[in-house]
C-alpha cells in the first residue's frame, strides 16, 4: 500500500512570483501606468516642499507668466499665483478624491454584490433591481442635480461620485458571487453550519477580490474624470481650495491669451486617467486565468 | 493483417522548465498494425494524451518534440510541415475527443459540421456532401439523420454528441482513429454504446483504431493490444488478453489490482450494523425553472418517493446514471437543499421541517465529502483554517479545534505541516484526504461521500476507498456512499440503492444486485460495467 506522499506536489509559488505577477509586471503598458501614477502622486505630494511659492502666494508682477518665466516652471495664472504650485495642491484634492470615491463605492459595490450572489432570491433581486434603477440614470445628470442640491465640499462630492459609481462594482461582484455560490466549497462551509455572514465575507470575499482590485482601479479613474467635470462646471469643488477640474473652469476665459492654464491642468488629468485605466487593464488581464492555458 | 500502420520511434517531448519532470514523454516506442485496436492506458500525467497529440500535430506551443518519429505510411508525421500535415489530418488521420460538447461548434448544427470536413477536403459538389452527411450519422447510428443533421450541439446526448464527433472523424474514411478519452465523460450504459459503436465500425471499415483511457474495464472491452505508460515511460506492450490477465511490469500489477472488482456472488458482506441512526420516508424534491419572467414553466422531478434505513456501521450505496437525482438526495439529506417532502428522521428526529438556525447544532452529526477536491476546499484558506473553522463556530475553543486537526489529519494519512499549507500545494488525492478530515472534525454518526472518488486516478481511488473504510470502522459511522461507479459501489457498500428519473427502481445487497437484478434497468446498468465479460470469463 503506497502512502499519499506518493501523489506527486505541486511547488509552492510565493505571490510575487505567481504567473498573474508575471503577467503583471510583463505588461509594459500597466508598468508605464504604475510609474506615472507614482511619478504624479510623488509630485502633488512631496512636490510642494521644493517649490519656492505657496499656491496661494500673489506675485503681482508675474501675472500671466507663461511657463518657464524665472522660478515659475508651469508659468503663473491671472492672479500672479504659481501654477506649479496650484497644479500640485489641486492635485491632492483630485487624487484624495478619486481615492476616496473609489473606497466608498468599491466597499459599497462589494456588500451589496455579494449579498445580492449569495442569498439570490427576493434580496438578491431586490437589490440588483436598485442597481438598475441606479444604472437607469444618466449618471453626469444625477451627479449635477445632487451637486446642486448640496453645498459642495470636498467630502460631499466624494460621497455624490461613489453614489454614482458603485454599481459596476455591485454587478461583478454579484455575477462572481453567484456562479461561486454553487462550488463545493461553500457547500461545505453550510455543512459545517457556519453563519451566512461569515460564508459571505470570510468564505466568498477573498475568492472576488481580484475582480474587486480591477473594478476598483478603473473606478478611480473614473472618479478623478467626474470630479473634474462638475468641477469645471462650477458644482464641484470651489475656489480658492484648486483642484485640477476648477482649474480648467478658471482657464476658461483666457484660453486665447494663457493658454497654459488650462493644458497645464488638462495635461494631468489625462495622464492619471490614462495611468489607472492601463493599469486596470493590466490587472484584468493578469487576473484572468484563462491566458494560462495554452492548448490543452 | 500484421502491416505497421504507424510506427511511433523514441518519442521524446520536454516539458517547459520548472515542470516536476523533464519530459512529458520519453523514448515513447511504440506499433500500430493495420485492423487493429491499440489502447494506450494510464494515469494522468502518464503521457498518454501528449502521445497522442504528437502524432495528430496538435500539441499545445508549451510543448517541443525533442527526439524521435511518428512513421505513416513511410513518412515522419513530426517533421512534415504544417500545410501537408493538415491534407493529413482528417482524410487520413482524425481525432474524437473526451468532451464532444467543447469539441463541436456550438453556433453550427452539426449537419454542418460534418459538412464543413468534406468541404475543407474538397469532397464532392453540395449535393454530394450533403447526401453523406446523411449517410455518416445514419453509420454512427443517430435517429433520424434528416432532423439530427439541423440540430445545434446542445439539443444532443452526450452519447449522440460523441456519435456526431465520430461521424466527423469518419467522413474521409481515415485509416487511422485517435480516440481520447471518448466515454470517460459518458454515463456507463452510453460508454457501452459507444464502445460497441467504435468496435463495430473498426471492423467493418478494417480501420487502425489509438484508444486512449485510463480504464482496465474498457481496455478489457475494446483493446487487441495495449501499452501501458507510467510518468512519461512505455513500461509494458502486450495483446489485451495476456496484459490483463499476466501483467508483468509492477506498475501494471498494481493498476490492474486496484481496479474495483464486483463482488462475488456468494459475498454478502459482513454483520447487520448497529444502531439506527437515519430514516428516510417518503423524500420528494421537485425543481421548478422558468425561462424568464413568462416563460413556460420545466418541472423536473429530481427525487421522487425515496425510502430508507440506515445504521451505524453500514454503508448504503446509491448508484445511478447523471441525471438520476442521487447527489440531489444527497444535498437534501444533508439539507443544503431544501427538500418538498417526506421524512428524514436523523436518531428518530425528523430534520427535514427544521429551519437553518434550529438545524445547524445538528449539523456536526451528518457530514458530507465531496466530489470535485479542486472546487471544494477554499482555495483562499489555509488547510489548517478550513479544518477547524466549523468546530470553533460551533463553539469548540480553538487550542481544542487545533489539536484535533492535527489528529485527524494524522488519522488521514497526511503530516501535521499541511496545517499550515493552502489547497493548490496538495495533489487530488491530498486534497481529498483533507476534504475527508473536514468531515471528521465533528465525529459524525453519519458520512455522505458524493463522488468521493470519480474524480481520482484507479490507484488513488483505492488508497482513499481503504481510508474512508478504515474510519468508517474507527469511528462507528454510518455511510452513505452516492457514485455512478458500480464496480466500486459493489466493493464498499452493504446495501445499494438503484436510482433512475428520481426513483429507487431496486434496492438490496451487491451481490444479488450484480448478479440477480430484478428490474430491467438495473440489468442494463450491469451488462455495461465495462470490462465485466473478461473478467467473469477469467
Amino acid at each position: 500500500m503506497s502512502d499519499a506522499t506518493l501523489d506527486t506536489l505541486a511547488a509552492p509559488v510565493p505571490w510575487w512570483r505567481s504567473r498573474t505577477m508575471q503577467r503583471f509586471v510583463g505588461n509594459r503598458l500597466a508598468m508605464l501606468g504604475l510609474v506615472l501614477i507614482t511619478a504624479l502622486t510623488l509630485a502633488c505630494f512631496v512636490g510642494p516642499w521644493f517649490l519656492p511659492f505657496d499656491e496661494f502666494y500673489i506675485d503681482l508682477r508675474a501675472r500671466f507668466a507663461p511657463p518657464m518665466t524665472g522660478a515659475h516652471i508651469f508659468g503663473t495664472d491671472p492672479l500672479g499665483r504659481d501654477l506649479a504650485a496650484r497644479l500640485f495642491h489641486a492635485g491632492q484634492v483630485s487624487l484624495l478624491v478619486g481615492f476616496a470615491a473609489m473606497l466608498m463605492s468599491t466597499v459599497l459595490g462589494t456588500v451589496v454584490g455579494v449579498v445580492a450572489g449569495y442569498r439570490g432570491g427576493w434580496l438578491g433581486a431586490v437589490l440588483m433591481r436598485i442597481v438598475d434603477a441606479f444604472l437607469s440614470f444618466p449618471s453626469i445628470f444625477l451627479l449635477l442635480v445632487l451637486a446642486a442640491l448640496v453645498r459642495p465640499s470636498p467630502l460631499m462630492i466624494t460621497i455624490i461620485i461613489a453614489v454614482t459609481s458603485w454599481m459596476e462594482v455591485a454587478r461583478l461582484v454579484e455575477a462572481e458571487t453567484r456562479t461561486l455560490r454553487d462550488q463545493e466549497f461553500v457547500m461545505a462551509a453550510r455543512m459545517l453550519g457556519l453563519p451566512a455572514a461569515r460564508i459571505m465575507f470570510r468564505e466568498l470575499l477573498p475568492n472576488v477580490v481580484g475582480v474587486v482590485i480591477v473594478a476598483a482601479t478603473l473606478t478611480v479613474a473614473r472618479a478623478i474624470l467626474l470630479e473634474a467635470y462638475i468641477s469645471y462646471l462650477g458644482y464641484g469643488i470651489q475656489q480658492p481650495l484648486p483642484s485640477w477640474g476648477n482649474m480648467l473652469n478658471s482657464a476658461q476665459q483666457y484660453l486665447a491669451d494663457a493658454p497654459w492654464l488650462a493644458v497645464v491642468p488638462g495635461v494631468a488629468i489625462t495622464l492619471a486617467v490614462t495611468a489607472f485605466n492601463f493599469i486596470g487593464n493590466g490587472l484584468r488581464d493578469a487576473l484572468d486565468v484563462r491566458s494560462d492555458m495554452v492548448g490543452a | 493483417m500484421d502491416e505497421v500502420l504507424l510506427s511511433v520511434r523514441d518519442l521524446t517531448i520536454a516539458l517547459p522548465a520548472k515542470m516536476d519532470r523533464a519530459h512529458a514523454v520519453e523514448g515513447v516506442s511504440l506499433d500500430l498494425m493495420r485492423g487493429e485496436i491499440l489502447c494506450i492506458i494510464g494515469e494522468s500525467g502518464s503521457g498518454k494524451s501528449v502521445t497522442a497529440s504528437a502524432v495528430m500535430g496538435l500539441l499545445p506551443p508549451t510543448l517541443q518534440v525533442t527526439r524521435g518519429q511518428a512513421l505513416f505510411g513511410g513518412r515522419d508525421l513530426l517533421a512534415l510541415p504544417e500545410s501537408e500535415r493538415r491534407a493529413l489530418r482528417g482524410r487520413s488521420v482524425s481525432m474524437i475527443f473526451q468532451d464532444p460538447l467543447s469539441a463541436l461548434n456550438p453556433l453550427m448544427t452539426v449537419g454542418a459540421q460534418v459538412d464543413e470536413v468534406l468541404w475543407a477536403h474538397g469532397w464532392g459538389d453540395r449535393a454530394k456532401r450533403a447526401a453523406k452527411v446523411q449517410a455518416l450519422l445514419a453509420e454512427v447510428g443517430l435517429p433520424d439523420p434528416p432532423l439530427i443533421a439541423r440540430q445545434y450541439p446542445f439539443r444532443l446526448s452526450g452519447g449522440q454528441r460523441q456519435r456526431v464527433m465520430i461521424a466527423i472523424a469518419l467522413a474521409l474514411d481515415p485509416d487511422l482513429l485517435i480516440a481520447d478519452e471518448p466515454t470517460t465523460a459518458l454515463d456507463v450504459t452510453t460508454q457501452a454504446q459507444i464502445l460497441e459503436l467504435i468496435r463495430t465500425i473498426q471492423r467493418r471499415k478494417g480501420m487502425s483504431v489509438m484508444f486512449i483511457t485510463h480504464d482496465f474495464g474498457v481496455v478489457a472491452d475494446i483493446a487487441d493490444r495495449v501499452v501501458v505508460m507510467e510518468k512519461g515511460l512505455v513500461v509494458e506492450t502486450g495483446a489485451a488478453a495476456a496484459v490483463l490477465t499476466d501483467p508483468q511490469a509492477p506498475y501494471t500489477k498494481r493498476l490492474i489490482a486496484a481496479v474495483p472488482r464486483l463482488r462475488a456472488a456468494g459475498d454478502s458482506g459482513t454483520g447487520t450494523g448497529g444502531a439506527l441512526i437515519l430514516k428516510v420516508e417518503g423524500l420528494h424534491k421537485t425543481y421548478e425553472s422558468r425561462s424568464g419572467f413568462l416563460g413556460r414553466k420545466r418541472v423536473v422531478r429530481a427525487v421522487q418517493d425515496v425510502g430508507f434505513e440506515l445504521r451505524r456501521s453500514r454503508t448504503l450505496g446509491v448508484v445511478g446514471e447523471s441525471g438520476s437525482g442521487k447527489s440531489t438526495m444527497g444535498r437534501v439529506l444533508m439539507k443544503l437543499i431544501e427538500a418538498d417532502g417526506g421524512r428524514i428522521l436523523l436518531d428518530g428526529q425528523d430534520i427535514l421541517p427544521m429551519d437553518e438556525r434550529a438545524f445547524r447544532p445538528l449539523r456536526p452529526r451528518i457530514q458530507m465529502v465531496f466530489q470535485d477536491p479542486f472546487a471544494s476546499l477554499n482555495p483562499r484558506q489555509s488547510v489548517g483554517t478550513s479544518l477547524i473553522v466549523g468546530p470553533v463556530a460551533q463553539g469548540m475553543p480553538r487550542a481544542q479545534a487545533r489539536a484535533k486537526a492535527a489528529e485527524i489529519l494524522r488519522q488521514v494519512g497526511l503530516d501535521p505541516t499541511a496545517y499550515e499549507r493552502f489547497p493548490h500545494e496538495f495533489s487530488g488525492g491530498q486534497r481529498q484526504r483533507i476534504g475527508i478530515a473536514r468531515a471528521l472534525m465533528f465525529e459524525p454518526e453519519v458520512l455522505i461521500a458524493d463522488e468521493a472518488v470519480s474524480a481520482l486516478d484507479v490507484s488513488i481511488q483505492a488508497q482513499i476507498l481503504d481510508l474512508l473504510k478504515r474510519v468508517q470502522r474507527e469511528h462507528d459511522l454510518a455511510m452513505i456512499f452516492i457514485t455512478h461507479d458500480l464496480r466500486v459501489a459493489s466493493q464498499v457498500c452493504d446495501e445499494i440503492l438503484v436510482m433512475h428519473q428520481g426513483r429507487v427502481v431496486e434496492s438490496g445487497p451487491p451481490a444479488r444486485l450484480f448478479h440477480a437484478p430484478v428490474e430491467d434497468y438495473t440489468r442494463r446498468l450491469v451488462a455495461a460495467i465495462p470490462g465485466r465479460g473478461a473478467r467473469d470469463a477469467a
